[in-house]
């Protein structure tokens, strides 16, 4: 048997353990939704200024209107959704990426 | 003192300051890890402002600006589509590229699948779409001379870009990805100083009042509350459907192309793990965030304080509203001098940042030619780091030189929809390739190739027969006409054929590999086995 496929089989044996499978899931449980989320949302502040005009051009109070309001949401769910994330990796994936790393590498090393 | 030669003396320093940073960063990049990806030394704050540096264009510092001071509200939505393109980094791109991969984009792709027809593909790709924004950066630096510093000759242009070439060429070959990242974050830092005095002092003129300002922008275009909606430039209501697809088409290409943009790409692979990629990224976000509500003040202040008339006779794209604001803006509140000493810095800021991005593009585009054309598919992986290196050295000298010849060439030539077409390639071909590669089990070399050239060409051939190579006034060539597709922005088209050719290529092919699968899989997700930074 060859190195490289030893070190695939210690792949497969990582990428079936429970431990790896929780941080995949977790992983993608969250960045996915959340991906199809703001980009439904930025389509939809697309498809307003191409054709809601009228609402877009209504006027919230002095010069701002919807369109403004509608656009700096965009930023401030942009730096929301950002932070968000960080807090989340930082708790939830970063832990268990941590344990699956140090096991591998205690082992091998 | 006039500010033309202000600007000059400005620019020199940034220049000279820039050169010395570039030397001293030279005296450590050893080997290929150095030239490539700087060491993977960086910081995660170091590269988030160099990420700032190497996204925050000229295009879109002074594009935007000129958008928004000649149309209004519409200049604002490709802010928006700039910015919110990052999450797409940030959550599915960043941190699992710097744990797979090692220089390039096509590391990651390569992974799993027969190197040498992925990594062709990945670097015919990372070169067109490099090419592009290279050009329409080179062409800008030439027309922007012109309207700052007063020269108008078409040799006074060509010497220009020559030296604007001859400078990225130096950044690139001596300093590598060590330099080049301190040129972005010193124009960075520099950007966002000027852009947020320019800022202050425009917002102080109206007593801080936003809604004040806007109602002076709004009266002063002459197009009253419309100038503040959308409307004016994209899909405007003469442009029928069309012209409101091809806004989506747009909104598309920006948010998805980013991701797929190689020298964004290789960013992340200058800091030393992916926790300290996410934090680049964050850092990101939070300064291009930030630099686009700036510019959103900059082109309404520019509508308001200089107005659209003075802008257009300067120049038809507005690309100079934002110096003209500054140069009112400092009249308006310190006087002749003041006006004067502010016009001088922000032009002299907007060479910094032509300069910053395009050593950057030449940066990714010679990595791509050196590790992935020339070191793993002409010599199937056996060279040594230092003829890599000195490969790559060479082919950002050729890639320069190339760009200088088709920059001159295309002086005065309406290019500006280069940048929008390097992110709808980008968009249709790397970020499906990349994505499946991530995430999709099934995913080989078959699917890798169809979706970068389905995206590519699909791309390329829906620009060549649109309005704005033939058959419009403000085509490339205006005379023709062959222009068969509707849309001047292909991405509503080519992002979906990209995808489809991914999943298309991918099911006709048998290959698959599970212990590969595995291996991109683990390593993406837990940084197991992910390339080290430099120890000295």
């Amino acid at each position: 048997m060859t190195a490289r496929q030893h070190d695939a089989s210690v792949y497969e044996e990582i990428q079936a353990s429970d431990q790896f499978r929780e941080l995949k899931r977790r992983f993608r449980a969250w960045a996915f939704p959340m991906t199809a989320a703001f980009l439904a949302w930025y389509l939809l502040y697309v498809v307003l200024s191409g054709w809601a005009r009228d609402f877009m051009g209504a006027k919230v109070f002095g010069n701002i209107n919807v369109a403004l309001i509608f656009g700096l949401l965009q930023f401030v769910s942009t730096f929301g959704i950002a932070w968000a994330y960080s807090r989340f990796a930082e708790k939830k994936l970063d832990p268990l990426a941590d344990a699956i790393r140090h096991g591998v590498e205690g082992k091998t090393e | 003192m006039s500010h033309q030669t202000l600007s000059t003396i400005l620019f020199l320093l940034f220049v000279a300051g820039t050169l010395g940073i570039t030397f001293w960063a030279s005296r450590n990049t050893k080997d290929a890890t150095d030239y490539y990806a700087g060491g993977r030394s960086f910081s995660g704050v170091q590269n988030g402002l160099a990420i700032g540096g190497d996204y925050m264009s000229a295009a879109s510092f002074l594009g935007i600006a000129g958008i928004i001071a000649l149309s209004g509200y519409d200049g604002f939505l490709y802010s928006i589509g700039f910015l919110v393109a990052w999450l797409v980094a940030l959550l599915l791109v960043a941190e699992l590229m710097r744990n797979s991969g090692k220089f390039t984009m096509a590391d990651v792709l390569a992974f799993r699948m027969s190197p040498r027809p992925v990594r062709t593909a990945a670097g015919v790709s990372t070169i067109t779409v490099s090419i592009f924004y290279l050009l329409a950066q080179m062409v800008g630096a030439g027309a922007l001379v012109g309207l700052l510093l007063g020269v108008t000759s078409p040799t006074g242009k060509a010497l220009t870009i020559v030296g604007v070439g001859v400078l990225m060429i130096v950044y690139v070959v001596v300093g590598g990805m060590k330099g080049t990242t301190w040129v972005q974050i010193v124009k960075a830092v520099l950007l966002m100083g000027g852009a947020t005095l320019v800022t202050l002092l425009v917002l102080g003129h109206y007593g801080f009042n936003l809604s004040g300002l806007l109602g002076e922008a709004a009266t002063q275009s002459g197009k009253g509350a419309a100038f503040l909606e959308p409307g004016l430039k994209y899909g405007t209501e003469a442009q029928g459907l069309a012209g409101k697809i091809d806004l989506i088409s747009l909104g598309l290409a920006l948010v998805l192309g980013t991701a797929g943009l190689p020298h964004i790409l290789i960013r992340f692979y200058t800091v030393p793990t992916a926790k300290e990629a996410r934090k680049s990224v964050m850092w990101g976000i939070g300064i291009i965030g930030t630099f686009y509500l700036l510019t959103l003040v900059l082109g309404f202040g520019a509508a308001a304080l200089v107005g659209g008339e003075a802008i257009l006779a300067q120049d038809k794209a507005g690309n100079t509203a934002a110096p003209m604001l500054a140069e009112a803006i400092g009249q308006a509140i310190f006087g002749e001098v003041g006006g004067t000493i502010l016009l001088a810095v922000i032009a002299a800021v907007a060479f910094a940042t032509i300069l910053a991005v395009v050593a950057g593009l030449t940066l990714a585009s010679s990595s791509s030619f050196a590790h992935d054309l020339y070191a793993h598919v002409f010599k199937r992986g056996n060279v040594t780091d230092k003829e890599e290196v000195l490969v790559a050295r060479i082919s950002a000298f050729v890639i320069g030189a190339v760009s200088i010849g088709l920059g001159i060439l295309a002086q005065g030539q309406n290019v500006a929809f280069l940048v929008a077409l390097a992110f709808a390639v980008a968009a249709s071909g790397n970020l499906p390739a990349i994505l499946y590669s991530l995430f999709w089990k099934r995913f080989n070399t078959a699917g890798a190739v169809s979706a970068i050239y389905g995206g590519l060409v699909s791309a390329l051939i829906l620009v060549v027969f649109s309005p704005v190579v033939s058959g419009s006034a403000t085509a490339l060539f205006p005379d023709a006409n062959f222009a068969w597709f509707p849309l001047s922005n292909p991405g509503i088209v080519s992002i979906p054929i990209g995808f489809l050719a991914g999943f298309v290529g991918a099911r006709l092919s048998k290959e698959y590999n599970a212990d590969k699968y595995a291996e991109i899989e683990v390593r993406s997700l837990t940084g197991i086995g992910a390339e080290k930074a430099s120890s000295h």
